[in-house]
């Protein structure tokens, strides 16, 4: 193969590569910054579960109740669809970078045998 | 399934705080031989996904895409971050959470996973149904982990009996939600990047040839 076939191949490999990346990210992004606006209100099964039972008062208050993001929602957002979007951008973004980061150092193979 | 600070005394979260220590330290272990730079980014937007279908009120059976270790860590990354930023999941309970979906879930739709791809015809389509089943059944088994941890350490006196069915019978409806996901999201990704799933290559080429850079 010669140089110019390679970078053709290469090329493309990152662009359907890209492509790829980016469809996820988008789909992500609409799910916890669109849709998610309408399952919030649902509660999760062992909410559900320790209602119905009856437990759920044991449950103590979150630590950070009180945090800029607790609860889905950004603080000072009056708007409620805003709010929540908002919210699940910001976490879509921050486990991108954190788990985007993490993965790739933790694939990183050592160059030479010496570990 | 996000459990709150409260609900399970501290001695039996600092238990399973220990067991789900040991957990992600396998799974760094086992997410390093497996994990190459081709597939760290799926990995990475695997959380990603998992974060925000979780907003929607649903676990995802990740196994399937990254291989189970990095199903763990993804979910554990992503329960760490729900904890600490949007209060959704007690911080004492961090180590139940982190044992209940991100181990036993993850290992236990991946089992079933396996299980089915063994008996099922060898195409894609099998793949998909087998992860989905996989994500089904992934999500009682999660429940039945915090039955374990009421049962050890709960701080109401409701019977175990009560809550392992209320448990199981309400995370079997949410398993299937979680089913339809996973089906779906394995295909889409089987489609256009079956070179990328764990779950489908490992199956095809058996051996892998790694060059000596």
């Amino acid at each position: 193969m010669d140089g110019r076939t390679m970078f053709k191949s290469w090329r493309s490999e990152v662009l359907t590569n890209r492509k790829f990346y980016l469809s996820g990210l988008v789909v992500s992004l609409f799910l916890a910054g669109v849709i998610s606006f309408y399952a919030s209100s649902s509660p999760d099964g062992l909410e559900k579960v320790a209602e119905d039972i009856g437990f759920i008062q044991t449950a103590k208050e979150h630590t950070n109740s009180k945090g800029t993001l607790a609860d889905y929602g950004v603080k000072g957002i009056e708007n409620e669809r805003a709010s929540v979007g908002v919210a699940g951008v910001i976490g879509v973004v921050g486990t991108a970078i954190v788990a985007g980061i993490g993965f790739r150092l933790l694939a990183r193979k050592p160059k030479n045998s010496t570990n | 399934m996000h459990i709150p600070d409260g609900f399970i005394d501290v001695q039996t979260s600092a238990i399973f705080a220990g067991l789900a220590a040991a957990g992600v330290a396998t799974a760094l272990k086992g997410a390093r031989t497996q994990l190459d730079e081709k597939t760290a980014p799926l990995a990475g937007l695997t959380a990603v996904f998992i974060f925000a279908v979780q907003m929607l009120n649903f676990p995802v059976a990740a196994g399937t895409l990254v291989g189970p270790w990095a199903a763990t860590l993804a979910l554990a990354v992503v329960l760490i971050m729900q904890g600490f930023l949007f209060a959704d999941g007690g911080l004492t309970a961090i180590g139940l959470n982190v044992f209940n979906m991100g181990v036993i879930g993850v290992w236990a739709g991946y089992g079933i996973f396996l299980v089915l791809r063994k008996i099922l015809p060898k195409n894609k389509s099998s793949i998909s149904l087998a992860a989905a089943i996989g994500g089904l059944l992934s999500v009682p088994a999660a429940a039945i982990g915090f039955t374990i941890q009421y049962a050890m350490g709960a701080t109401a006196t409701f019977s175990v009996s009560t809550v392992l069915g209320a448990m199981v019978g309400t995370h079997i409806l949410i398993g299937i939600g979680e089913a339809i996901i996973t089906g779906l999201t394995v295909s889409a990704v089987l489609a256009s990047r079956s070179d990328l799933v764990y779950g489908w290559k490992n199956n095809v080429q058996k051996l892998e040839i790694r060059s000596a850079n």
